[in-house]
């Protein structure tokens, strides 16, 4: 349980990280920012980076921001930072509940909000979150920046948009209405392990009637999403017990789950199915 | 002894003191093996397959690699078992020529640091020629199965069988017959310390000392010397501070004896630690049973025969030194448990496939055979429609001792009145309210029951009936008061958690009138302490225990002629306490230190009358005697997700006199947490190649904190009468009884739905799948039929 041989960078400037990195990335070279995922990945020798370019010294990727549309998070932004509200908008809440469902508490003390989008294994809490409402993310080289969209960034089962020798180096997430209302709920085994299903419910009423509804489901198919048929289940109708196991149902039957040697596509749909509507149950409560 | 009864003069047995071992512990100044230096470091290359031919080992040139083909004349492990048709069958150290597991070693890696050798095991390529692997018991028993050892025919390894006279027509006659089919997945240990080894030889004596992460020092030290073929007194085994063994560690890691071999072939020193993955895969496995039980019942639900039929997957190799007997063979003595059955009929398997092998784990067959018969008896009050409390009143033991259907003496307990003790205090009438009221809002909650005997402390006669070639059974305990005053006890158990340390000081104090904290137990050095089997089957407190009380008979014995002699007055004058002896109804007295001054130093005043020194042995070898318990769970099922939360566990337990409550709640509470985790959460997976899908503790489960419920205790003290502490073993206690409970409480839950979970652990996968299948109407989805 000891990684292969690798050589450590340690960047002060965004430029250097990023001019470290455009030389390394073809020799197999990995960002590292809080380890929480790659580090247990090296120790099992199922990644062997021959470089590692540690940003964890890197001035000013440390900043959580808004300018009163956008929520940007750098690349260094710990998940305990979300312990609190960071931001005086639902979208701060919003955060803080979905933070303590993240692993332990030691893990979420080290590890990144940035490096978990970068990593996107399929039941993170923040992919979800990013997928849900939207994100964009901002990705950096050497010859500059480009914006990715949630729905273009992520590609697979820990597959992104990312080249290799792009830094995730913030996200932005919009901030929400002031009367928007959400809900979160997902599954797994034991407390603080992966989400067999995730879902994050975000909506606002109008005239009593549910308007631009999001529904996110993670950790059921390579890549969390958007369910537009339960969206649409949702839109325009009262909330309600009957209206909540319609876009449950409607998520659940749209999902193309993924399966194991434990887990069958049926029982997946399952959990897609409580967890939505628990999610939207908890946005009403 | 007095009995232990208030005021009875006993002043330390019974009290919960802090246990002795915990500042260095708590404090970080334990010694694990892991923590010693070494000037090799060494990596085991496993087989990435399940069954095959070694085709040939590929090695970077200028590494450190062994192999079977350097392993001239070392023998293979073959453990012995004289009975039950067993076949013995021989683990080579390192695979030879054949790989029959995935994690089996089949090289060996030696370079100057950890990371090193796993560079180069990395570079290390093995060709495996496949076959087709054997890896579930049941399909291994088919005819025509692939032969996992030529040794083995049937791939049976042995067969127990068990027939009381007059079966067939008590079976005839009887007037419902209830059948389970159960199915315990297999189970790792998990120790939180994985295994480790450290092996140093000693240039200027050629002895080689090997630490290592074990339960029994002697035993390792006895067959690491046997397959080598060198003197045992060539070897000396230490076991350090040692982080949780739970039976996982008291089985002879071949890696051990192939450390030893490397410090002798090196002449220098050698280390392993094993990582997670690798205990996973091949640090022993156990509980991968199939368990057919019928009960036959009389038209009161008087339980009348049990029949059986136990299918062990043992794995690729028998275990040392216990045998793979000890899972089928441990389930056909027990498996009547702690009721009342006059006719047994029992066809117990131990099946060879290519997996790892199995080994004890705390418990062995007993949270599986109590799980099987406790499901037995409640669907058999469901078929009567009478209470799961009723049928084990009806049943259980209640006239003692009692002997057996198999012939095993149960002695003093209270069966029955730990069942109404559990009942009154779980308060069912009250918690049958609250589950109604809840059911009306959609949850489901459930109450389950498990009443069981766990036989304990017992000594060689009851492992001589498994003809075991390696008997284990009695333990002794050098008592010596060195000449300051000091009290060592030296034994031959090996505790690694169970605060022995404390409990025997609690023992030896109370009888020779000293305090616990001057009374350092020693234990797990070969060179140091007596010969003994290690710590293991909740042995240790009434084995070791008993052989503490007699040695400190012994040293009371002498401390009082010496105090006779010193104080000139008679031996039947001499009271011993506070660490004095004291001439009763006078201000006369000594003290013990004065006292060992003299037994050392000025023997001459004793003019012959009195031997020098003051060191005693005491050895034990008891029958064995019986604790029992109930244990209550309550747990709420979600049925939309399969999801069961234990939301309660209640024990009433009697396990005789009581040393040290708080150690003995504390083994009860680990217990009930790794019952959690059989019932639960906890499954190696193989896949159909025989390739682990469970090698990391995200994907093997353990529970967590965040897992146990409040555990809520209660106890009664039978005096043993068979243990001369009258204390009786609890180790093992909690993890038998809590899977039983956990899965009873879960089909209470789901009662309504007619679904029967029969298998462990209960993962919600299977809960859904059940519930799915389940063909009646569910009310929570408008009562379509099937869409529960």
């Amino acid at each position: 349980m000891k990684p292969a041989a690798f050589v450590r960078h340690v960047p002060r400037t965004l430029d250097e990280a990023l001019k470290i990195l455009a030389q390394v990335a073809p020799q197999d070279g990995r960002v590292l920012a809080g380890g929480q995922s790659l580090v247990p990945i090296m120790a099992f020798r199922l990644a062997k980076p021959a470089h590692l370019v540690d940003i964890n010294e890197v001035e000013g990727l440390d900043r959580i921001s808004n300018d009163g549309k956008l929520l940007s998070i750098g690349a260094r932004v710990r998940h305990a930072a979300f312990h609190k509200s960071v931001v005086e908008n639902p979208l701060g809440l919003l955060l803080t509940e979905v933070a303590r469902h993240i692993a332990h508490y030691p893990i979420r003390v080290r590890g990144t909000f940035c490096g978990s989008l970068a990593h996107a294994d399929p039941a993170s809490e923040w992919c979800l979150v990013a997928a849900t409402l939207d994100a964009t993310m901002v990705a950096k080289n050497t010859r500059g920046e480009r914006p990715i969209a949630a729905k273009d960034y992520f590609q697979g089962i820990m597959s992104t948009a990312l080249a290799e020798d792009e830094l995730l180096a913030e996200a932005r997430l919009p901030l929400l209405a002031s009367d928007a209302k959400f809900g979160f709920n997902e599954f797994n085994r034991r407390a603080g392990d992966f989400a067999m299903a995730a879902s994050l419910v975000c909506y606002r009423l109008q005239g009593g009637k549910i308007v631009e509804p999001r529904v996110g489901v993670g950790g059921a198919e390579p890549c969390p999403r958007r369910i537009a048929e339960a969206e649409a289940a949702l839109n325009g109708k009262a909330p309600g017990d009957a209206v909540f196991r319609a876009a449950a149902e409607a998520a659940a039957s749209a999902v193309e789950p993924l399966e194991d040697h434990q887990t069958t596509g049926e029982y997946r749909r399952d959990l897609v199915r409580a967890v939505v509507r628990r999610a939207l149950e908890q946005s009403i409560t | 002894m007095t009995a232990h009864t208030k005021g009875s003069g006993l002043k330390w047995v019974g009290r919960a003191i802090r246990r002795l071992e915990d500042p260095a512990l708590v404090t970080g100044q334990g010694r694990f093996t892991a923590d010693l230096p070494a000037m090799h470091w060494v990596r085991f290359v496993r087989s990435p397959n399940a069954s095959g031919k070694i085709a040939k080992i590929d090695a970077p040139n200028g590494a450190t690699v062994i192999t079977a083909a350097d392993l001239k004349g070392v023998k293979k492990i073959t453990p012995m078992l004289h009975k039950f048709n067993y076949k013995p069958v021989g683990q080579p150290v390192l695979a030879d020529g054949v790989v029959r597991f995935v994690g089996e070693p089949v090289a060996v890696v030696v370079a100057a640091s950890e990371e090193a050798a796993e560079d180069i095991a990395d570079l290390v390529e093995v060709t495996i020629d496949e076959t087709t692997p054997m890896i579930d018991a049941r399909a291994a028993l088919q005819s025509g199965a692939p032969q996992v050892h030529a040794e083995a025919p049937g791939n049976v390894i042995l067969e127990g069988k068990f027939k009381t006279p007059d079966f067939d027509a008590t079976w005839k006659g009887s007037y419902k017959i209830i059948t389970v089919e159960a199915r315990s997945r297999r189970q790792n240990a998990t120790p939180m310390e994985a295994r480790g080894g450290h092996a140093a030889y000693d240039a200027s004596t050629g002895r080689v000392t090997l630490t290592c992460t074990t339960q029994m020092p002697h035993l390792m030290r006895t067959a690491i010397a046997d397959v080598l073929g060198f003197a045992e007194s060539d070897l000396r085994v230490i076991a350090p501070d040692v982080g949780g063994g739970f039976g996982q560690k008291m089985s002879l890691a071949a890696e051990y004896v192939v450390l030893v071999w490397l410090a002798r072939k090196l002449k220098s020193s050698v280390a392993w630690t094993e990582d997670r993955r690798e205990n996973l895969i091949a640090g022993f496995h156990a509980r991968d049973q199939y368990i057919t039980l019928a009960g036959a019942f009389d038209k009161n639900a008087k339980l009348l025969a049990l029949k059986t039929d136990i299918v062990s997957n043992i794995g690729a190799y028998s275990c040392f030194p216990t045998t793979c007997g000890v899972e089928p063979l441990m389930a056909m003595a027990e498996m009547p448990g702690p009721y009342d059955v006059r006719h047994y009929e029992c066809l117990a398997r131990g099946v060879i496939t290519n997996t790892c092998t199995m080994a004890p784990y705390r418990g062995v067959s007993r949270p599986v055979i109590t799980f099987t018969l406790e499901r037995l008896m409640d669907k058999a009050a469901s078929a009567f429609a009478i209470d799961p409390i009723d049928i084990r009143r009806r049943n259980l033991i209640d006239k003692l001792p009692y002997t057996s259907a198999m012939g095993l003496v149960y002695d003093e307990a209270t069966y029955k009145q730990t069942l109404e003790m559990a009942v009154k205090a779980i308060d069912v009438p009250a918690f049958r309210a609250r589950q109604k009221a809840a059911r009306a809002q959609g949850r489901h909650l459930g109450i389950g029951f498990a009443t069981f005997s766990e036989r304990t402390g017992y000594g060689s006669p009851a492992f001589a009936a498994r003809g075991m070639e390696i008997t284990p059974g009695w333990e002794t305990v050098i008592l010596t008061v060195d000449p300051s005053g000091f009290v060592e006890a030296r034994i031959g158990s090996s505790p690694h958690g169970q605060g022995l340390r404390t409990t025997l000081a609690q023992i030896i104090a109370d009888e020779i009138g000293v305090t616990p904290d001057v009374i350092k137990v020693v234990h797990g050095d070969t060179d140091i302490a007596p010969y003994g089997w290690g710590t293991f089957a909740s042995r240790s407190l009434v084995i070791s225990g008993g052989a503490s009380l007699i040695a400190a008979q012994k040293v009371r014995a002498k401390l009082i002629k010496i105090a006779s002699h010193m104080l000139e007055a008679a031996p039947h004058d001499i009271m011993l306490e506070n660490g004095t002896a004291k001439v009763a109804g006078t201000d006369r007295f000594v003290s013990i230190a004065k006292m060992a001054r003299e037994a050392y130093h000025q023997t001459h005043r004793f003019k012959g009358e009195i031997e020098p020194g003051l060191t005693e042995t005491g050895s034990y070898d008891p029958p064995g005697t019986f604790s029992n318990a109930c244990h209550v769970a309550i747990v709420e099922v979600d049925v939309e997700t399969g999801r069961v939360t234990v939301e309660k566990f209640l024990v009433a337990e009697d396990a005789g006199r009581i040393i040290n409550p708080m150690i003995a709640d504390g083994q009860v509470h680990g217990g009930i947490a790794q019952g959690i985790g059989n019932a639960l959460l906890e499954e190696i997976i193989y896949d159909e190649s025989g390739g682990i899908l469970t090698a990391n503790l995200a994907d093997y489960m353990p529970p967590t904190a965040r897992e146990i419920p409040p555990i809520e205790l209660h106890h009664i003290e039978t005096p043993s009468t068979t243990s001369i502490t009258k204390a009786k073993g609890l180790g093992e206690g909690g993890c038998i009884g809590a899977p039983a409970a956990i899965i009873n409480a879960i089909n209470d839950a789901l009662s309504e739905y007619g679904v029967q979970i029969d298998e462990m652990p209960a993962t919600p996968q299977r809960i859904r799948a059940a519930l799915r299948a389940s063909s009646l109407p569910s009310p929570l989805w408008g009562g379509e039929k099937g869409t529960a």
